[in-house]
């Protein structure tokens, strides 16, 4: 599906171009959602749940209504016949239950920021200090916090009309796992534990509505990933016919997972608009975001994997309990759903047993967050591959490169049922070793030991694979996502020889003008800077199904590109005519339709623009609007793949771990713009290592959230993290017609098992086999020493 | 209400102010200065820093009427019309994603190449750790930095050699301000409002 201008030696596909998003952002112009005024703006503040989980006995925002400045408020029964239950879109399994998720809680709170009131006022600081005046009366309920004890006979109920705490369960297996077992000569077991981590995208979430009273009409400026998604299901959720609403997702700053949401607060602020007739902002304060945005990861995974003594896989269990939180938020069961296609990672096992169950809790719902359930995956597999080398033997590259899918085995069908298309494991981790010095700092390794270092090194590896590009809609359809997965894009050339691309992806720091630009002017001959892109508003951008999974660029992009080239059909037509030609004698290169044979005789494709505009001399049936909107579903996800290696010094006395050196080679197939992909592979990387050393949402037995700011919850600074050493081999994706694989989620991916794998592999010669993240000084000492055979250093 | 006066990028204002009011609200939300942003509300993210009589400080964690009497530079006055260095090097080195951070993280730039112009990796690292970024891993950041701090010693150094004062695209930007901080920084002497943050990895040493 390669464009007419593929071989033009122009091509700006694959340059570093500078980015277009830059210079507004670089200059304070952004228009972020908390930044909008408009004419009549009231500010609306949420008073939210004190307590893990409690009966609510009575909510009275009369006093409230006294304050300074207070327009209204409103209850969650006030508001109860406003809008239905929050959904959610991912139907993992035919037992799963999905409780009512009221956008305010009517009759029992949930977890700690449960919304429980909405106070509105003229002003954002006299609706805050109203909220002081918002009276609940809470009958307590006990707290549901240990996943384990919460599927226990007799545990306390989230929801006590459901009888369970058990939200889902759903398993899977392939090939025969317990011959497999009685066939291994070593069978290893480990429990991981992948903590509660937050997305903290820098922009807090925002949200404004505003209302056309007359018309009943709507506009919704949110600070999202997923306007598309927001549009619909608010239409549903709130009963405002589709064609009323309209969704704008602005300037949004980051998202990581925490904006691919439906929020309650998007509907309290609908609901809220209607009730007024006026127009309402939300902005949450950070304290706010960590309470009421969902949360990642938070799952146990019992892994169990079965070799044969000289280093051959046969089996791998996994046993995975999934902490889903209070509520259904949009996709929050089907995140186990996406890990459990990649436990086998990039490895020839001959059999798999899956088996995952999902359990309420008195806490903040988990979702998506950057990787959703493929990081926790690669963790497991990764980090047992480390543990089997360890037990076997083996340099931990060794292990892999005896199981690991060969370059002239593709295509391959793994045991999880995934066909991989594409890969070269063996070139990325050759390179990475040769970055990364990996012999020598071997070597060191073995003087540290030797001598008893107090700092002792270790070298943690991690051969990756991801399914990206989210996704086929046929796939989305066998597994009750109830949405579809194409993407798609409208071209159009302008007058004045310009083009716009209108996209259904949403960017929020992804560079997708830049990189649908760069697309654009390859497929049309034009130039990088006359291309324009237009999203992220209903109005504009009618159909789109968002940004998230690593989907943007290999299916937006594609569709980018067929609509660029059928724009480029329409415009040889007219050409042919203004060059009095067959249409099927010209050429068509750097944006020029010349006569095949006689160059000279050449038409622009501005030309052709002003031509078919003024349409005064078209051909029969020629259109004077030169537009094309083009659709791209993948037949199959895409699979980027690499190797990251990790050093770390620890000292053996406090437990510190030093990150030393990161060296990563990733594959993302074709790429469009290096330094673009390049920064998603730092910043994923980054996300991961935060994780593995430094992040975790912490609730106490009450159900407090302990990490409730920035001031607990520990994101890393510059200070925290290191320069990464980073280069790409290409293998092109079968999957799609750019090659391209995704970039958003493969460093996050990756890089967490690196470092944990690092770590754990300094303390080899303590006899420690884990440190549960993250690896914080104190765990790492209590690794050391409980370990009987801790000794020297 | 108080009445307060500041110049703020360039024009002077005078207004009637709640005591409680943060500087930063009063910029966003009074004069509508909304290039300056909010990511925390506990001085960690410093996405809201600003210069104030040339120092930066983090404009959540200062009350409008502290700033009575202030000259402030927000990222929207710190060029005139063009690029500031620092600007144009977070573009050129792709120091910048979603962009939410950008705005605190160019201000903290700008103060920190004034108190040292020729920082090293970690010396940029520490400088900045009070500015948190969800997006780049820093990594491109730390080049912008470099790359922003040498094109402002080659301008200095010119300026040196008897050129006119000032950064060429940008006459007039070398205040009286910029070398009242610069003895500030190298008398050593501590009057930045924001409170000291201690170093995010500091809680598991201590």
């Amino acid at each position: 599906m390669s464009t007419d201008t593929a071989s033009r030696a122009a091509r700006v596909v694959g340059q570093p171009l500078r980015r277009k998003e830059d210079a507004h952002l670089i200059t304070g112009q952004a228009r972020w959602t908390d930044n909008l005024i408009v004419p009549g703006l009231l500010h609306m503040a949420i008073a939210r749940s004190p307590t893990a989980h409690a009966r609510i006995k009575s909510a009275d925002v009369s006093a409230a209504l006294e304050q300074p400045g207070v327009v209204a408020a409103f209850t969650g029964a006030d508001l109860a016949a406003d809008y239905g239950s929050l959904p959610t879109a991912w139907h993992v399994s035919d037992d799963l239950i999905v409780p009512d998720h009221r956008p305010i809680a009517t009759d029992e709170v949930r977890y700690l920021g449960d919304a429980v009131a909405v106070v509105v006022a003229d002003d954002a600081y006299h609706a805050a200090d109203a909220l002081e005046a918002v009276e609940v009366d809470y009958e307590h309920l006990p707290a549901v916090i240990d996943i384990e004890a919460a599927l226990r006979d007799g545990a306390p109920l989230v929801h006590a009309d459901k009888g369970t705490n058990r939200a889902f369960t759903w398993g899977f297996a392939a090939g025969d796992y317990e011959a497999a077992r009685q066939h291994a000569d070593v069978v290893l077991s480990r429990r991981f534990v992948q903590q509660r981590v937050m997305p903290v995208a820098m922009e807090p979430r925002a949200v404004m509505a505003e209302p056309t009273p007359a018309t009943q009409k709507f506009t919704l400026w949110t600070s999202t990933q997923v306007p598309h998604f927001v549009r619909i299901l608010m239409s549903t959720m709130c009963g405002i016919p589709e064609q009323k609403l309209r969704v704008i997702a602005p300037d949004v700053g980051g998202g990581f997972g925490g904006k691919l949401n439906v929020y309650a607060e998007e509907a309290i602020a609908l609901a809220v608009a209607r009730r007024l007739g006026r127009p309402v902002k939300w902005t949450a304060s950070r304290g706010e975001d960590l309470q009421a945005t969902t949360h990642g990861r938070d799952m146990i995974q019992d892994v169990e994997i079965a070799a044969t003594r000289d280093g051959r896989v046969l089996g791998l269990k996994v046993r995975l309990t999934s902490d889903l939180g209070a509520y259904l938020q949009l996709l929050t069961p089907a995140v186990p759903l996406l890990g459990r296609y990649v436990y086998p990672g990039i490895y020839k096992f001959e059999a798999h047993d899956f088996f995952c169950e999902g359990v309420f809790t008195t806490k903040t719902p988990t979702d998506s967050y950057r990787g959703a359930g493929r990081p926790e995956a690669t963790f497991a597999i990764e980090r047992i591959m480390d543990e089997l080398a360890a037990e076997l033997g083996l340099d931990p590259l060794t292990l892999r490169a005896r199981n690991w899918i060969t370059h002239s085995e593709f295509p391959y069908t793994t045991i999880a049922g995934l066909t991989y298309d594409s890969g070269n494991y063996e070139a990325a981790t050759d390179r990475a070793a040769e970055l990364f010095g990996y012999d020598d700092l071997r070597r060191e390794q073995a003087e540290r030991r030797q001598r008893q270092d107090r700092v002792q090194l270790g070298i943690g590896v991690s051969t990756y694979t991801e399914m990206a590009g989210l996704g086929p809609s046929r796939w989305f359809g066998e597994h009750g996502y109830s949405v579809g997965g194409w993407e798609t894009a409208t071209v159009r050339l302008l007058p004045t020889g310009r083009v716009e691309a209108i996209v259904g992806t949403s960017p929020h720091g992804q560079g997708h003008v830049t990189s649908f630009s760069q697309i654009v002017a390859d497929a049309m001959g034009v130039s990088f800077d006359d291309v324009g892109v237009l999203h992220g508003d209903t109005e504009v951008a009618t159909w789109g199904l968002d940004t998230y999974g690593s989907r943007s660029l290999l299916l937006g992009g594609a569709a980018v590109a067929e609509a660029a080239r059928q724009v480029v059909d329409q415009a040889r037509v007219v050409a042919a005519r203004l060059l009095e030609a067959s249409p099927d004698d010209l050429e068509f290169a750097n944006g020029r339709f010349s006569v095949r044979g006689d160059p000279e005789a050449a038409k622009t494709i501005r030309d052709v623009a002003v031509a078919a505009f003024t349409a005064h001399d078209l051909p029969q049936g020629a259109d004077p609007v030169l537009m094309a909107e083009a659709t791209f579903d993948p037949d199959a996800f895409s699979f980027p793949s690499g190797t990251h290696l990790c050093a770390a010094e620890v000292d053996t006395k406090t437990g510190f771990v030093k990150v030393r050196s990161y060296a990563a080679v990733d594959d993302v197939g074709t790429v469009v713009n290096p330094m673009i992909v390049e920064g998603q592979i730092h910043g994923g990387v980054t996300q991961g290592l935060a994780q593995a050393l430094y992040e975790q949402a912490v609730y106490d037995a009450a159900g407090n959230l302990v990490t409730g700011s920035l001031v607990d919850y520990l994101v890393p600074s510059a200070a925290d993290v290191l320069p990464y050493v980073t280069d790409r081999t290409e293998t092109p994706a079968m999957t799609n017609p750019l090659g391209a694989k995704g970039a958003g989620e493969a460093g996050t991916i990756a890089s967490t098992p690196a470092v944990v794998n690092a770590v754990v592999d300094a303390l080899r010669p303590y006899g420690v086999t884990d440190v549960s993240m993250p690896c914080t000084p104190e765990r790492v000492w209590r690794a050391i020493h409980r370990t009987p055979a801790a000794a020297g250093g | 209400m108080v009445l307060i006066s500041t110049t703020v990028d360039g024009l002077s204002h005078q207004e009637d102010v709640e005591p409680r009011l943060l500087l930063v609200h009063y910029l966003r939300r009074s004069l509508g200065r909304t290039g300056t942003v909010i990511g925390c509300d506990t001085s960690n993210c410093g996405a809201c820093t600003v210069l104030l009589d040339g120092l930066s400080v983090k404009s959540c964690t200062v009350l409008a009427i502290q700033a009575d009497g202030s000259d402030i530079t927000t990222i929207q006055g710190l060029a005139d019309g063009g690029l500031h260095p620092v600007q144009k090097a977070f573009r050129e080195n792709h120091g910048l994603q979603c962009g939410y951070c950008t705005a605190g993280m160019i201000m903290s730039t700008v103060d920190l190449l004034l108190e040292n112009p020729d920082p090293s990796d970690q010396q940029i690292r520490d400088g900045l750790e009070g500015n948190l970024c969800r997006c780049t891993g820093y990594h491109n950041i730390v080049k912008a930095v470099h790359a922003a701090a040498a094109e402002l010693r080659t301008t200095a150094e010119v300026a040196a050699q008897g050129a006119p004062a000032g950064h060429p695209e940008e006459p007039g930007r070398d205040r009286p301000e910029d070398s009242l901080m610069r003895d500030v920084a190298s008398s050593g002497s501590d009057v930045t409002l924001s409170a000291d943050q201690p170093r995010p990895g500091e809680r598991y040493r201590s």
